[in-house]
């Protein structure tokens, strides 16, 4: 059981366009009327928006989202300039003033697109690691790096593992090659095809993601070494062979983007699937109670922790919570009560559905809270004995290692996962049948438009892309590991703490003004 | 059990088609015109076949109200022919501090009575100005105590408008020599004021009342404006007077539980004579929120005044400022300078202007307020748009003057129905049982400058940014 991998064997990637026929890119480009089907511009993008198929009359309609864009006006082989019929045009798509929020932007939602397709990072010009926000992450950067720094090594040579448990307690190492995992979504909330192409992916990045609220589903059991089982206040699913089965069980307490409130399931969503695995009645809505009501102190705590250390002998107990203002007194209680890890969510992330109020007002922004902890646990002498995880708005890669050198050893994804699958942040899940697009939905149409090797194989596209940046990045600062990232917050700048004249040596963030 | 505080809400659906946010702009030309399976029969939300009419007549733009975003029209018509665009008309409405977003928000809650509830996280900006620069907290939720969290039902929200004395003083006799006050309270603490705001006829005048009468909350309306239509209100009706006039309108102070009374100089020494009109009669000074505020604050206290009303301007700003501090700093300052005065539980004391979400009401009485008083967005929750013809004496989009009276009762009633709902959720995660408790409880709150300074500027050094 104790299997510690040493070595990055890292997945393929593999080419996986979008589920929908007409893939959203920066640029759009048109060809009108005056084209005389003669192919040249086929022949002369190299990035594959113009194909003729052989024996076609006509080329087939634009692959927009590949184009290049205005950046492609110095190249000879630049179609718009080309075209012997003055036939084509390439501008900014206007969907893009429809597209995101300020958290999300257009161009980091087609970043994240385009690396769950091709898992490379894009090559068209676009903003996929700082938002809108004008806060947290946002404000910050990566100091400017010392060209004598430099490592000049492969990506396979650069680590990337996590290991989770720190404590030394005989329980085993559990080493996932990459410094995150997914979140707890659970069978209800999201199609059953997403979740276990997560489960799917997971695997094959050797990493995990969390089963949520919503019990254990058997499709689950191939991956199980993968799956992280929650329990959370509704225990819903909750049985002695589902915490058998899982490497990890994590105590959720409470989550970011709603604090204080437990889950909630509408009943639409309540299929006899969903309520066979939850052990609940079809079509009534599920809320969970509020606190978990045998927990009152720290004792009371510990002895969930043990009870679970009891069923299973090798689990590790991750203890998820949100970001109070004394998040620091938190991570001590849980790091006394036994936790291997300690999971704080901020408050701007979450993938389920929450009211608006609670999202945007409780709880503190996953910033802050991540180098107050850290510091604290450094002072306590036991920051080496825990594996602190941080999630709550984290985005995207460089978010991922900003928490880090803030002072988290990995971070927590839900969000990008969905994007990964097309998920296009309009926020209605909860809504009539469920998420549109097939993602957040039990609807027995809507709710099975993915297959799982859809899903997991656009999940391990974006991961892998993450990579490269994650290397990238390292790389720049002569760093062979990320272990070696954590806390190194004086790698990073704020642009509000900089003068003038410092501050516009470091890329501006995008200042969309968005309509939300 | 004492009988539960319950706003009885119910679906009151709006009379005009809403400003949507999002419309679809087709390319018609390129439009095959013959997919048997055309994703416009496919909308999972019915945005086509509810708007047929538009397919029919061929209208160009047309804008979908009712479509959410999900793009799979635009993503999927084999011509691509659609392109989504944000309405015009949608950005239009309000100004940077009512957004759009908040119109539509407040629309949703007086139609439904409900929360708005959303998935994918959170959207808007990381911060703002005032109440966007603070946080709520919940260190109880995950660090129960016993006495931390309880169900919502046992939250109470109700607060009190009579002021106190500080201490009672007994004669030899062991008897109170004085008659105290008599406690007045409103079950949340929201009052109703119809906003300075274009013109309102007497059907909005109603229904507004008539919410506060069903919300069991007060409503200020201008002397001037207390027609006989009010009569079956008069316990619900606050009226405002002046030193020069209050003295034309004892009849209706008479039917008054409190009146409000424009602040000048020496007002206090007019409150005897108010309360020989009717007495026992609850007073409220109402004042600018400005540069003297706060010690115009301190002053007025003690003098008999029950409540201070502080009236900010519509976009939540400190009044005659060249640089106008926000609701949240003003708020905080004058609670402080009562506590410091130590004066601070004998006065109560009311915020009006630029309260326009929930989050604003739960967070003005975390800096330090005992209630707010609201305005604009019972407006909105009549259908009205902020566009601001009315202002130009053009004519209302939603006619909003010619509202049916118990439909407009309906709308306020659902929207601060969902307003207290929100402010429960708050409470419940904050573990505070009651909003008197949560009144100046900054250690339920987390401010922006603090967790910048105690967070980053270990890390970055000192802000050469100003927050905010
Ligand atoms: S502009 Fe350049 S990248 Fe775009 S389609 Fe033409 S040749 Fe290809
Ligand atoms: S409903 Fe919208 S936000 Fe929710 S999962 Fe689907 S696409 Fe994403
Ligand atoms: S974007 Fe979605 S909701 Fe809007 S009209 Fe198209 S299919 Fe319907
Ligand atoms: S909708 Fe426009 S015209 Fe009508 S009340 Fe509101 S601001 Fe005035």
């Amino acid at each position: 059981m104790n299997t510690i991998k040493t070595k990055n064997i890292l997945p393929e990637s593999v080419n996986t366009p979008s589920r929908f026929r007409n893939p959203i890119g920066k640029y759009l480009v048109k060809r009108n009327s005056r084209c005389a089907a003669c192919g040249l511009c086929a022949e002369l993008c190299p990035y594959g928006v113009h194909i003729k198929p052989e024996g076609y009359s006509r080329p087939l309609p634009p692959r927009s989202h590949l184009c290049i864009g205005t950046a492609c006006a110095g190249n000879d082989f630049y179609c718009v300039k080309r075209c012997p019929n003055q036939a084509l045009s390439v501008n900014l798509n206007p969907t893009l003033q429809a597209l995101g929020d300020y958290r999300w932007t257009p161009e980091m939602l087609i970043g994240h697109w385009h690396m769950a397709e091709t898992g490379e990072l894009p090559r068209v010009d676009l903003e996929y690691s700082l938002g809108s926000s004008g806060g947290g992450f946002d404000k910050m950067r990566f100091r400017i790096p010392d060209a004598a720094d430099y490592l000049d090594i492969n990506d396979e040579d650069i680590d990337t593992s996590l290991n989770l448990n720190r404590r030394g307690d005989g329980r085993p190492q559990k080493v996932l090659s990459l410094p995150c995992y997914g979140g707890g979504m659970s069978f209800g909330s999201t199609a059953l095809p997403v979740i276990v192409g997560r489960a799917r992916a997971a695997t094959r990045l050797n990493t995990m993601t969390c089963t949520g609220e919503g019990g254990y589903p058997p499709e689950f059991l191939p991956y199980a070494e993968h799956v992280v089982t929650q329990v959370a206040t509704g225990l819903f699913g909750v049985r002695e062979e589902t915490i058998q089965n899982a490497p990890v069980v994590e105590f959720k307490y409470a989550q970011g983007a709603k604090p204080g409130l437990g889950g909630h399931l509408l009943g639409d969503k309540v299929t006899p699937e969903v309520a066979a695995i939850r052990e609940t009645v079809v079509g009534s809505s599920l809320f969970s109670p509020f606190p978990f009501h045998s927990v009152y102190s720290v004792e009371d705590h510990k002895k969930h922790v043990d009870w679970i250390k009891e069923i299973n002998p090798r689990a590790l107990v991750s203890i998820k919570v949100s970001t109070p203002s004394d998040a620091d007194m938190v991570a001590v209680g849980s790091y006394y009560a036994g936790a291997h890890i300690i999971h704080f969510d901020g408050s701007y992330g979450g993938t389920g559905a929450a009211p608006d109020i609670a999202k945007k007002n409780i709880a503190m922004p996953i910033e802050y809270a991540i180098p107050r902890i850290h510091r604290f646990l450094k002072e306590e002498g036991i920051r080496d004995q825990v594996c602190l995880m941080a999630s709550g708005g984290i985005r995207n890669a460089m978010d991922a290692a900003k928490a880090i050198a803030l002072g988290a050893d990995g971070v927590v994804i839900g969000t990008a996962d969905l994007v990964a699958l097309d998920c296009i942040r309009c926020g209605k899940c909860e809504s009539g049948r469920g998420c549109a697009r097939g993602i957040a939905s039990t609807d027995p149409e809507l709710g099975y438009m993915i297959n799982e090797e859809y899903a997991e194989q656009r999940i391990v596209n974006m991961y892998l892309a993450w990579r490269k940046q994650w290397c990238q990045l390292l790389r720049q600062y002569g760093l062979r590991s990320m272990k070696e990232l954590v806390g190194r917050s004086d790698l990073l700048v704020n642009m509000d703490y900089l003068d003038e004249a410092e501050r516009s040596k470091y890329p501006e963030a995008p200042k969309n003004k968005l309509v939300i | 059990m004492p009988k539960k505080y319950h706003i009885e809400t119910k679906a009151a659906p709006p009379r005009f088609l809403a400003v949507g946010k999002f419309s679809t702009v087709e390319f018609r030309e390129d439009c095959a015109g013959s997919c048997r399976q055309c994703v416009k029969k496919k909308c999972v939300y019915n945005v086509y076949k509810d708007s047929y009419q538009h397919v029919i007549t061929m209208d160009e733009p047309e804008f979908l109200y009712i479509c959410q975003s999900c793009f799979r029209c635009v993503q999927e018509c084999t011509k691509g022919i659609f392109s989504p665009v944000i309405n015009p008309e949608y950005t239009l409405m309000g100004d940077e501090y009512w957004q759009p977003e908040i119109i539509n928000q407040t629309w949703f809650q007086a139609h439904t009575g409900r929360i708005p509830v959303s998935g994918a996280g959170y959207r808007g900006l990381f911060s703002g100005a005032g109440f966007d620069a603070m946080w709520t907290d919940m260190s109880e939720i995950v660090r129960p105590t016993r006495d931390g969290i309880h169900g919502r039902e046992y939250i109470s929200t109700s607060i009190e408008l009579s002021r106190k004395p500080m201490r009672l003083i007994f004669d030899k006799e062991g008897n109170l020599p004085v008659s105290l006050p008599e406690i007045v309270e409103i079950p949340l603490p929201v009052i109703l004021q119809p906003p300075a705001f274009g013109v309102l006829s007497q059907k909005e005048l109603l229904a507004m009342a008539g919410a506060a009468q069903k919300l069991h909350t007060l409503m200020l309306i201008d002397a001037k404006d207390y027609s006989s239509s009010f009569t079956g209100f008069d316990g619900t009706m606050v009226p405002r007077l002046d030193a020069a006039n209050y003295k034309e309108y004892v009849d209706i102070i008479c039917k008054s539980r409190m009146v409000e009374m424009v602040d000048s100089s020496g007002i206090e020494r007019e409150f005897a004579t108010l309360r020989g009109f009717k007495p026992g009669l609850l007073i409220s000074v109402g004042l600018p929120l400005d540069a003297s505020a706060a010690s115009r604050a301190l002053e007025l206290t003690g003098t008999g005044v029950d409540v201070l009303h502080f009236y900010a301007e519509d976009n939540g700003r400190e009044t005659g400022s060249s640089n106008p501090r926000t609701l949240r700093d003003m708020i905080r300052e004058i609670h402080r300078k009562l506590v410091d005065g130590k004066v601070r539980p004998t006065v109560n004391l009311l915020f009006s202007g630029g309260i326009a979400m929930a989050e604003h009401m739960a967070k003005a009485v975390i800096c330090g307020a005992d209630g707010v008083v609201v305005d604009i967005p019972m407006l909105i929750a009549l259908e009205c748009r902020l566009c601001g013809r009315c202002k130009r004496g053009e004519s209302c989009p939603v006619d909003i003057g010619d509202i049916y009276v118990a439909w407009g009762v309906q709308r306020i009633v659902n929207l601060i129905g969902a307003w207290h709902n929100q402010l429960l959720e708050v409470m419940g995660a904050c573990g505070i049982r009651e909003v008197r408790r949560l009144r100046g409880e900054v250690g339920r709150a987390l401010f922006l400058e603090d967790l910048e300074r105690e967070s980053f500027a270990p890390i970055f050094g000192q802000r050469k940014v100003p927050c905010g």
